[in-house]
């Protein structure tokens, strides 16, 4: 960003010259180098982003006639849905959307753990990433409760609950939490209010996470670094033409869930409104939160479980440190290769057991999962120690080392 | 399902890493890792189909409903028939507070109709000009007047159950459409040794059989005005479908957009790929 482009037209000159967007513009997103070798693991960045995009706008125009009061909060999404020009599809878009926009960083987040783009000198960006789920985490579970149907209740309940488990203190956090002695229109209120800013602390932590993405430049299939010009292209258009091939196919499935089967992702159980008098038969989390959730219920005790549940999260801070090996992409990591799918597996387990009661094997296997989640890092010490990896190409022009070893 | 899938890509990639041949050091621990694969993957799938997982009621039925699908929609005549079905036989217990009488025109009534439905009931308004508040008759705009007050009304005419509002019941309940059916077509006399509580009712799809609405629908509990047969199954069927249109009144224009909507986006991914692959041909890759 140091020197400046010159443009052939005068006003963008203009502009340019005391404000330099356009610069910034053409820096990051025409000429940004990026390595050629990118596979469409990489649209899923872009794609989080657009759902970002689309999270914020659908949920704008559902503010305008929604109303954060627990005696009418119910019905004024009903009225979104039914009288609302259009109100059904921007409900449905923002509910789905959330879905969607998870699984597009669970995809981005577990193609970063197979390609080591956590490593130096990536650790910064990594932390950024995980700084906004976090804080989408916080945004979905507040999201959730505001249609005050039967498990925004009953989910707002068990969730703030958690903090009880802190010794002294915890009862305190629980009432400054609700804003009272027990989930009502205060919650309510303030979880409208946060649900509405946080997402533009996301939009802020996104700039910073991709400020740090064009300083450390993106990493790729092969985990080497970029050695010159003949290793990379320029953004645009070899790259917005393929993340647009990712935006057509993701539309796809997440429009044919809106329009076909929109309910999917949902519990029934939150189309009965908010009933403090009668508790569903389970109470469970939106999908996106299972794997924590079988992790908390796994820990028969109470702090010890919301600590392991909070652990999950934070360890992954210290991944880059805990991983030893210098050779990011698994590909050239035999032994790592097969614990990353073995771990992905246990999260599919982990979001089982959360799913289910907690009766009988599922309490077994939600153990066994718990503990073979935090197993995984210890590990991937150990791993980065005896792994003999397998040889690295000169550079990403010359991926072949000799003509017969084909990667 | 889910966790079958898993499986397979998790013991295929055991393979493939195992075709590569270049592990020298680890070979053990590759083993041992791999075994460790095969053994996870059997538990997922073992936790997949082990029966003791259900903890669903009892397995419901799946009736070809005619609005499921990509081309389906609601069989307008069969929505007349449910709301027949509720005017005549639910609206004495169960209220229907999210639907207003105007909507009715959605499933083909025509204002007079409307007009007429509204009404049958009173609704309290005012004040007036001279501050007294009075009765007077439901309108268009008006939501379904409630057969009851309020809930402890509802709960004292029905032997203390309270009957819920069926605006969204199909909606609400695990299976929709299918449990709703279910429901008014699953009772019968209870199995012997087993005794039903006073007042209540034996049906086999409710959860914990013993249900508090007696048995709502028989055949010709009601004449239908188009002169189709009124059996039970179609009675169940048509009540039903008017109750899946009061959960879902947008369907019929939901389906119709999205069939739209994904045909120009199939039509502009096969041209962004088209292009792409136009853009890309001059790199070596």
């Amino acid at each position: 960003m140091s020197e400046q482009t010159k443009f052939d037209n005068k006003i963008v000159q203009w502009v340019d010259d005391r404000l330099p967007v356009f610069t910034i513009l053409k820096h990051s997103a025409v000429d940004y180098p990026t390595p050629k070798n990118l596979n469409y693991w990489w649209n899923f960045g872009s794609l989080a982003g657009m759902m970002l995009v689309i999270m914020i706008l659908t949920g704008i125009f559902l503010a305008m006639n929604y109303a954060a009061n627990t005696g009418i909060a119910f019905n004024s999404v009903e009225r979104i849905m039914r009288d609302v020009n259009g109100g059904w599809l921007l409900r449905y878009l923002h509910a789905n959307g959330a879905s969607f926009f998870f699984i597009a960083v669970y995809i981005h987040i577990f193609r970063g753990l197979y390609y080591g783009s956590y490593k130096a000198p990536r650790e910064l960006l990594w932390w950024l990433g995980l700084a906004i789920y976090l804080t989408m985490m916080a945004t979905a579970f507040m999201g959730y409760v505001l249609p005050w149907g039967q498990m925004s209740f009953w989910g707002a309940t068990v969730i703030t609950s958690l903090f009880s488990a802190f010794p002294v203190i915890g009862d305190h956090i629980v009432t400054w939490l609700w804003g009272g002695f027990t989930v009502d229109n205060p919650t309510l209120n303030r979880f409208f209010a946060l649900h509405y800013l946080l997402p533009f602390v996301i939009i802020g932590l996104v700039m910073l996470h991709l400020v740090a993405l064009h300083t450390v430049r993106s990493n790729n299939p092969l985990g080497i670094d970029i050695k010159g010009p003949q290793d990379t292209l320029p953004f645009h258009p070899y790259y917005t033409i393929k993340d647009l091939v990712g935006v057509g196919f993701f539309l796809i499935v997440y429009l044919a869930v809106v329009f076909y089967a929109p309910n999917f992702f949902g519990e029934p159980d939150n189309y009965m409104p908010a009933n403090p008098m009668v508790t569903p038969s389970e109470i469970v989390p939106e999908w996106y939160f299972l794997p924590f959730y079988a992790i908390l219920r796994s820990i028969p005790d109470k702090l010890g479980g919301v600590c392991c549940m909070f652990g999950a999260i934070i360890i992954l801070f210290f991944l880059p440190w805990i991983d030893s090996s210098k050779v990011r992409s698994a590909k050239f990591r035999p032994i790592y290769k097969q614990v990353f799918w073995i771990f992905l597996a246990d999260c599919f387990l982990l979001g089982y057991c959360g799913a289910h009661k907690p009766e009988g094997n599922v309490v077994l296997l939600g153990q066994l999962g718990t503990a073979a989640y935090f197993a995984f890092f210890p590990l991937l010490w150990i791993i980065g120690k005896v792994e003999k990896p397998r040889p690295l190409p000169q550079s990403i022009a010359q991926p072949v080392l000799k003509p017969m070893e084909k990667i | 399902m889910r966790k079958l899938i898993l499986s397979t890509l998790v013991s295929r990639r055991g393979h493939n890493t195992n075709d590569a041949g270049a592990i020298t050091l680890p070979k053990r621990i590759a083993g041992a890792i791999r075994s460790g694969t095969i053994a996870l993957a059997a538990v997922g799938f073992a936790a997949a189909m082990a029966p003791a997982f259900a903890d669903e009621g009892p397995a419901l039925e799946h009736q070809n409903w005619p609005w499921l699908g990509v081309f389906g929609k609601y069989d307008q005549a069969q929505l007349k028939r449910g709301f027949q079905i509720y005017h005549e036989v639910c609206s004495n217990c169960h209220s229907l507070k999210l639907i207003a009488y105007r909507n009715l025109a959605d499933i083909g009534f025509t204002p007079d109709e409307i007009k007429a439905f509204a009404a049958e009931k009173s609704v309290k308004d005012g004040p007036n000009d001279q501050g007294d508040m009075f009765d007077r008759p439901a309108r268009p705009s008006d939501h379904f007047v409630p057969p009851f007050a309020n809930d402890q009304a509802a709960r004292a005419a029905n032997n203390g159950a309270l009957p819920p509002d069926q605006s969204l019941i199909v909606k609400a309940r695990k299976g929709g459409p299918d449990y709703v059916y279910a429901i008014l077509t699953g009772y019968e006399d209870a199995p012997a040794g087993v005794t039903v509580p006073d007042g209540m009712s034996y049906n086999k799809a409710f959860p914990g059989h013993n249900i508090g609405m007696p048995q709502p629908l028989t055949d010709d509990v009601v004449t239908y005005a188009d002169g189709t047969k009124a059996t039970l199954d179609q009675e169940a069927k048509d009540i039903t479908a008017f109750l899946n249109w009061t959960s879902e009144p947008e369907l019929d224009a939901r389906h119709s957009m999205g069939l739209k909507v994904l045909g120009f986006l199939v039509v502009l991914t096969a041209l962004f790929y088209a292009l792409k692959r136009k853009i890309w041909s001059d790199v070596e890759h």
